[in-house]
């Protein structure tokens, strides 16, 4: 289907109906129970989920195809939304055009710092990307504040043009993003049981979106471009001396990522319309370093894994207190519980980040390959414990 | 020609840091080849260290003091250090003033022994793996570093004064035939660049006259050369990984007056001192003392008012444009080696 093989098409299938049926897979427990509070599914982070899962399959065609370790992926989400707020100040809050801004806007601002930085391999490549991150952070948060907003971002104002829109609505507010009359923030809250599912519009344009980016980068990872990305990760040199160029290439790829996290950007500001500088901080670009590596860097469905995850935890780990754990254990002998309480204590609720350095670096170490290796050495060990069985099941007796 | 100077002088101090930091960077980036990510959170447990001693040397037990009362008619308890106790009041006083330096004592074997486990615990296993792999690990370790200080000491600033002999200013100026208040500079950072000298003056001296050193540079010529000949480098090595996370420990606790320490501190050293140690030249001591210095003296000059009304904003990218027209001119470095890491 669409020019796929029979596995990819089925991997398509499979992250196209985890996106749609999202609002009952993150919501398994019902409203008002004690786990109530690891539901995932309302809007706010569902979008997290999927725009993130955008990100990072950016990321990846670049990282994981050419190895390229960039260090400064989230200065192309920061224009991205940028681009989006500004398209939403002078033009209309339609989320359309706004996308296409911050996606052309990070696109050129990407092939500007790949013409210069993929001058460099290696740590080189790091550093520079690092360099120019840093640096668009400063300029942001200091002297590009007539177009940045500064420290407190860019936000929408009243007084606004809105060529093509409203500059307000008529209870005076600043009217909301939107796609041709329908909001992002609409919700249609649907009640069974005890259980309350909630579909959002916003996310569900971010979920069609992430679909289609998803797509496209199964399509480069097929085709012979994504080939040659690969040949380049191997060994570069060689590729050098039959000949070929391979700065076309990477510059290719790194221009495609940079508008993937411009496009991630850009879905960020539409979903809540507003730009900070914080975005582009350095941090930010390590978080989706730590996304496609602990997902799988290199594989298809890794990134978004990753993404899902860490943002997952980011939420859920992060609202884990004290009186929770205590909840928890309280089956236990008292000793025995505040033991475990205050074992468990550093790694939840403010100390998500040791968690979440404590995983990262044991993925790093016994699974360069992230989760998706994980989930293939655990099928393979299904797998050859049952080619054993057969094996034996197969030898025949000796013959005496 | 004051400002000028007044300029220099405020490089030297945030170049001393860099400096040392680079350096640290540089003996493990030459020695066992690896990227570490986590260098800038060895200089924040170092700025910890000087935290923690101070924190053990104040320890106190409450007294009742029968001289006084408080508002309800009751003795008063005051906290008395365990110090007063065993060295009398004047002397208990000055150690607890002279926290800072005397952490230097506390801080070198703490850090030689925090770098020795992370080398043999960790990093040991990765001279095999891409640098990206190690480039990942490390960051890890960076935050889970970063992330246990802050559960033990707090996500703020922990205020360290310096002794009080080297609070305040002085006037330099006068010192060098200049006008009375025309250079006004912090006595605590001129110790830091003092210290600083001292401890780059001391490392390569240890390089270049032991004969420790003397392996040490042998092997990052040609570490198989000097295994085959019967050398164990890999020990070597890893002393010196303690040495280089030591001199970050040090810049960290002599940097805890000028700045109070906080969990991120290293964090933001280490992007820069990446950055340093890249214009230095990749595997080059002198390339990485002598870019931090002049990264830091250029950091300040385009911090000066003049500059800023000229190329608004320059101040916040000084450092990283550098660093950027560095490498795409002279991809080596200032002081870098031929052949090591050029692409």
């Amino acid at each position: 289907m669409f020019g796929l093989n029979k596995k990819d098409t089925t991997l398509l299938i499979i992250v196209a109906a985890l996106c749609a049926f999202a609002p009952f897979l993150l919501n398994p427990f019902p409203e008002g129970s004690d786990m109530a509070q690891f539901n995932a599914g309302y809007p706010d982070l569902m979008q997290r989920f999927v725009i993130f899962g955008i990100f990072a399959i950016g990321f990846n065609i670049l990282f994981g195809l050419t190895g390229y370790l960039s260090f400064g992926h989230a200065a192309f989400l920061g224009v991205g939304s940028y681009a989006a707020v500004w398209m939403f100040k002078l033009l209309s809050m339609n989320i359309i055009p706004a996308i296409i801004l911050a996606v052309v806007v990070s696109g050129l601002f990407a092939l500007l710092i790949g013409f210069i930085s993929l001058r460099r391999s290696g740590i080189y490549f790091s550093i520079l990307t690092l360099a120019f991150a840093q640096m668009s952070f400063a300029l942001a948060y200091s002297v590009l504040t007539p177009i940045t907003g500064g420290e407190t971002g860019l936000q929408l104002a009243l007084d606004d043009p809105r060529i093509l829109g409203i500059s307000q609505t008529a209870q005076g507010n600043i009217p909301v993003p939107g796609l041709f009359g329908m909001e992002m923030r609409d919700s249609f809250e649907w009640a069974v049981g005890s259980w309350l599912f909630t579909f959002n519009f916003g996310y569900y344009i971010c979920a069609l979106i992430m679909l289609i980016s998803f797509y496209v980068s199964i399509r480069i990872f097929r085709s012979p471009f994504g080939m040659m990305l690969r040949a380049i990760k191997s060994n570069q040199q060689r590729l050098n001396y039959t000949g070929l160029n391979s700065r076309p290439y990477t510059l290719a790829a790194f221009v495609i990522s940079g508008m993937y996290a411009g496009l991630a950007g850009g879905l960020m500001a539409s979903m809540d319309p507003l730009a900070g500088a914080e975005r582009m901080f350095w941090t930010a670009s390590g978080e989706v370093v730590l996304m496609t590596i602990l997902g799988g860097a290199g594989t298809l469905i890794g990134p978004i894994l990753g993404a899902g995850m860490i943002k997952y935890m980011e939420n859920i780990i992060s609202k884990i207190n004290e009186t929770i754990l205590h909840e928890w254990f309280y089956w236990m002998p008292d000793g025995i519980e505040d033991l475990l309480v205050a074992m468990v204590y550093p790694f939840i609720g403010k100390g998500w980040h040791l968690t979440l350095g404590i995983i990262f670096m044991l993925v790093v170490i016994f699974l360069p390959g992230g989760l998706v290796e994980g989930g293939q050495r655990i099928a393979n060990l299904f797998r050859r414990r049952k080619a054993k069985k057969d094996d034996t099941k197969g030898t025949t007796e000796p013959a005496e | 020609m004051e400002a000028i100077i007044l300029q220099i002088l405020n490089g030297l101090d945030k170049g001393s840091a860099y400096a040392l930091i680079a350096l640290g960077l540089t003996l493990i980036f030459g020695t066992l080849g690896v990227v570490n990510f986590a260098h800038g959170a060895l200089f924040m447990i170092g700025a910890f260290c000087a935290v923690t001693l101070s924190r053990i040397l104040t320890l106190s037990h409450e007294v009742i003091d029968p001289t006084r009362v408080d508002f309800l008619g009751n003795p008063l308890k005051v906290d008395v250090p365990y110090l007063y106790d065993w060295f009398g009041v004047e002397t208990g006083d000055m150690i607890i003033d002279w926290a800072v330096p005397l952490s230097i004592l506390f801080a070198i074997p703490v850090m030689i022994g925090i770098g020795v486990i992370m080398e043999r615990g960790l990093i040991k296993h990765f001279y095999k793996r891409p640098h990206a792999d190690q480039i990942l690990v490390t960051f890890g370790l960076a935050i889970v570093l970063q992330e246990i200080i802050k559960y033990f000491y707090g996500a703020n600033p922990i205020p360290t004064p310096a002794p009080d002999a080297f609070v305040g200013s002085f006037d330099f100026g006068v010192l060098i035939g200049f006008e009375a208040n025309q250079i006004i500079y912090p006595y605590w950072r001129l110790v830091y660049f003092a210290f600083a000298c001292l401890v780059i003056g001391a490392v390569f001296a240890f390089l270049q006259f032991t004969t420790f050193g003397m392996v040490v540079r042998a092997g990052m010529a040609d570490r198989e050369t000097v295994g085959l000949l019967g050398i164990n480098i890999d020990k070597r090595f890893t002393i010196m990984f303690g040495l280089a996370a030591a001199v970050a420990g040090l810049a960290g606790v002599m940097y805890t007056p000028i700045n109070s320490p906080n969990y991120h501190m290293g964090m933001d050293f280490l992007v820069l001192s990446f950055v340093v140690v890249v214009v230095g030249g990749m595997g080059s001591l002198p390339g990485a003392v002598l870019a931090g210095f002049l990264l830091g003296i250029l950091e300040s000059f385009a911090s000066m008012a003049q500059v800023i009304d000229l190329i608004p904003g320059i101040n916040q990218v000084i450092i990283y444009l550098v660093a950027i027209i560095i490498l795409l001119t002279r991809p080596r470095g200032l002081m870098g080696r031929k052949g090591v890491m050029e692409d």
